[in-house]
């Protein structure tokens, strides 16, 4: 994942754009921060955020033309938030009589600036804080004498503007009134100023400028010609301030402090040396390209002040802000349970996730969250521009592997079941009895194998009724697991012996009951061609009798999260169900599907976050669930979700127990399932000589010691090894106290230990752990 | 946590190695992952060198170290 791949990604997500409010703002104003805050009371907080860039709180506090309100997207349901009257209570409140302090300059510039209206006196502030000795020019009795014009006093109070000057003034800001600057090199002519000024602030406001013309040039309209970004004019010591306000263009008293900063900027970079056009924040704001599902919000009414010329109290101001959504993309965060544990979002994530594969030294603290995404597709199906997160985190654990840093804990045991699925304990493929060649072969995926093996028993004997010209059986793992873990090399031995058994079959056609299958078949095998067995049912039909006792029943459908996109798969498992008179639920579109926790073998990776998950999704509807992959169903079981397989309608336990209630059956049952599917179907099918396996001994394991067994991922197999093998070394640990005996044994990786008591049943077993690390005495 | 149906787990002090009939007393052992290797003191067979590692070890102290080294 090279450093240009991972921009393009993290350009991609628009998570981390300014909100509209933010981006319409002349000073970008952080509104929607500031709004948070005084929702919850931090009426300090938010003045601070507020005075952070606006220059004169308490004036444009009152007076703001704001821009924001007409982007807010509030406006879209119910109305903007009014922010400006927000901002006018947040000053009345919390204005804290401030006293600016400016930085100590080793050679502080001498500024001049003509014009003390708010414009002019933006760059005096904004200079003055950098140090520089800044001396305004006002040709009035006062300053900002046009807002003490323009403005009646319950609009802007004396006291704001009295409270605003006294701030500039303890910024060391001189302010000579009624000293009228003119063109030429006179006493105060403007070449006089320029001669002995650093720089220079035209700061004239809306009118023309004829006088100044010999000095720099003017634009058509008779005003001093300034480039509108940089406020730069003909003469590389002067720089213009705003001139709103007449020619027809309205009056805006913060687009006047923007003018005015623009021009500090500019003054700045100048008196810096650095150029002034380089890219900046001044740049024109376009449009924002923060996402935000309005639709999501209902519509909510403004705050009405109860006295409308007093503006909003605190409490009405507090109302108010909490209209603010606040906007946010987060489309993937709120909707996968990965992302929102990780408190994170794409742009964040990616740029953790290649810090973490650039590490050279140190702990790579993401490994965790890396292998913690289901892969499932959701976040890319709700991103408006598409980013999955799925193939940076499939990318970052191939990276891992490849490298040598990927943590063997997290899918070594996932990549174990997946040997044992592929092993001769559980894989076979045959033509059918009395054919030597298939039309079709039968795929029903490892994990229906394991979870109802009868049902692919029922599932190939139709087939083999209903289908001509002879209908194979492969029983085998397609190989997700290794893909999913981003076993690259592991995951080409898996599909080269796909191929092989596939070509041993005469190239059939595939028809698989596992949706992982079929996309796996399809995004890396595609020369095989492969269907799922559901549409195909549509057209077959159902054995008959199948189905009976599940009439009436009313079940919520999760579609698995690989076939979100498999629509033709959607469509024929629902009228699958409903010919069997089951009313049918959606919890989501199909699209919208969630992971149940196993995709991308999170499960082992990061229980909590797969029980998150696909607690998350349970808990949508309080209908049994209705799932086509054994996988989803089993997950749910684990949690406690009733739910039941598509093929437990159709073939309903035969003892007349409840389907939806139909435990786990965990690692341990599962393998031993496929152990016996193979030897049942070898022997009575295909009536080769097959042996039931015999246990390596009697164990006994309570269902409590089952279960914290499954959570821990150690096998009854495992189990039952280190017992047989400790009694018939006796190498082992007795315990005086309780009599109990402890034992070990290292299978593989891991050191599994037992602590069991011999009972006339058994091997009855008390505790079982293991770790991966070896321990053995220095010889 | 425990999988026990007992909660109470094994004293050290009452362990008895089956086989060689002797008390495990606490000795000098190497713990290895990945390349790197920590002595620790375990309970351990005198005579034959069984060291014993209790699920409180192998579940808290044990678990971080291996967790720590693969993230290295």
């Amino acid at each position: 994942m090279d450093s240009d791949h991972v921009r393009t990604l993290e350009a991609r997500c628009v998570e981390e754009h300014p909100p509209a409010c933010q981006n319409a703002c002349p000073l970008h104003v952080d509104a929607r921060g500031m709004l948070g805050k005084i929702g919850t009371g931090d009426v300090a907080g938010a003045f601070a955020l507020y005075a952070r860039v606006v220059p004169f709180p308490a004036i444009i506090g009152h007076i703001c033309d704001h821009p924001c309100e007409t982007v807010c997207r509030r406006g879209e349901a119910g109305g903007p938030v009014r922010i400006a009257a927000v901002e006018r209570t947040l000053v009345e409140e919390a204005y804290p009589s401030p006293r600016p302090t400016a930085r100590r300059q080793t050679k502080p510039r001498r500024i001049a600036i003509v014009g003390a209206g708010l414009s002019g006196l933006t760059a005096a502030a904004d200079l003055a804080r950098k140090g520089h000795r800044v001396t305004v020019f006002e040709a009035d009795a006062h300053p900002l004498e046009r807002l003490r014009h323009d403005y009646p006093e319950d609009r802007l109070p004396p006291s704001a503007i009295a409270v605003d000057l006294g701030a500039l003034d303890s910024l060391g800001v001189v302010i000579q009134c009624r000293t009228r600057i003119t063109g030429g090199s006179g006493p105060r002519g403007l070449e006089t100023l320029i001669d002995t000024h650093d720089a220079v602030v035209l700061a004239l406001g809306p009118g023309v400028a004829q006088d100044f013309a010999p000095t720099i040039h003017l634009a058509d309209n008779g005003r001093i010609a300034i480039d509108s970004q940089s406020r730069a004019t003909s003469h590389p010591k002067v720089f213009g301030g705003g001139f709103h306000g007449a020619l027809g263009e309205n009056y805006s008293p913060i687009g006047s402090v923007r003018d005015g900063r623009r021009a500090a900027t500019s003054i700045d970079r100048f008196l810096q040396g650095a150029s002034l056009t380089a890219t900046d924040a001044r740049e024109e704001a376009e449009g924002s390209c923060l996402y935000v599902n309005i639709t999501s919000h209902a519509p909510v009414p403004p705050t009405e002040p109860s006295n409308p010329k007093a503006g909003y109290t605190l409490d009405e101001a507090m109302a108010e802000a909490d209209r603010c959504f606040p906007c946010h993309c987060l489309e993937c965060t709120k909707a996968c349970a990965f992302l929102s544990h990780y408190r994170t979002y794409p742009k964040r994530a990616v740029r953790e996730i290649h810090n973490n594969l650039s590490i050279i030294m140190g702990n790579r603290k993401a490994n965790r969250m890396i292998d913690s995404c289901t892969l499932c597709g959701l976040c890319e199906t709700v991103c408006p521009t598409d980013l999955a997160m799925g193939d940076v985190c499939l990318q970052a654990r191939q990276e891992m592997v490849a490298s040598g840093h990927m943590p063997a804990s997290h899918h070594d045991f996932a990549l174990r079941d997946m040997a044992d699925s592929r092993s001769e304990r559980s894989a076979f493929a045959r033509h059918q009895p009395g054919f030597d060649q298939s039309t079709l072969v039968f795929f029903p995926g490892c994990q229906l194998a394991a979870s109802s093996p009868g049902h692919v028993e029922r599932l190939y004997a139709h087939l083999r009724d209903r289908m001509k010209g002879g209908i194979g059986l492969m029983v085998d793992c397609c190989g997700a697991p290794a893909h999913w873990a981003g076993q690259t090399d592991l995951h080409g031995e898996v599909r080269a012996h796909l191929h092989r058994t596939w070509t041993s079959l005469g190239e059939p056609e595939i028809v698989t009951a596992c949706a992982s299958c079929l996309s796996m078949f399809r995004a890396h095998m595609p020369e095989i061609p492969v269907r799922s067995l559901w549409p195909l049912l549509t057209e077959i039909g159902w054995p008959k009798g199948a189905g009976q006792g599940s009439a009436g029943k009313t079940l919520a459908i999760h579609d698995p999260c690989v076939g979100r996109h498999e629509t033709e798969v959607q469509r024929a498992v629902r009228t699958l169900a409903r010919g069997f008179d089951v009313t049918l639920e959606e919890i989501s579109s199909p699209e919208l599907t969630t992971c149940c926790g196993f995709g991308g073998l999170v499960s082992f990776a990061n229980p909590e976050v797969a029980n998150a998950i696909v607690d998350q999704r349970a808990a949508e509807r309080s209908e049994d669930y209705l799932t086509y992959c054994a996988m989803c169903r089993d997950n749910f079981a684990r949690r406690g979700k009733r739910a039941t397989h598509l093929l437990d309608l159709a073939f309903p336990p035969t003892d007349g127990s409840d389907p939806a209630a139909r435990p786990d059956p965990g690692f341990s049952g599962r393998r031993d399932s496929r152990t016996r599917l193979r030897i049942h179907l070898l022997r009575d099918i295909w009536e080769e000589d097959m042996t039931d396996p015999e246990p390596a001994w009697t164990v006994i394991i309570p269902d409590a010691i089952r279960a914290e067994m499954e959570r821990k991922l150690i096998l009854v197999d495992e189990v039952t090894a280190v017992i047989a093998a400790a009694e018939t070394s006796g190498q082992k640990i007795k315990d005086a106290k309780t009599g109990h005996v402890i034992a070990t044994l290292r299978t593989g990786p891991v050191t599994t230990w037992v602590e069991y008591e011999n009972t006339a049943e058994g091997a009855l077993v008390h505790r079982a752990y293991g770790h991966r690390m070896t321990v053995e005495v220095p010889s | 946590m425990t999988t026990s149906t007992d909660p109470t787990p094994p004293n050290p002090e009452d362990l008895i190695c089956a086989k060689c009939d002797t008390p495990l007393r606490i000795g000098k052992v190497l713990a290895s992952y990945m390349g790197q290797t920590f002595p620790v003191d375990l309970p351990l067979c005198p005579t034959c060198g069984f060291v014993y590692v209790s699920e409180d070890l192998a579940e808290g102290r044990m678990l971080k170290v291996e967790q720590a080294l693969e993230d290295k």
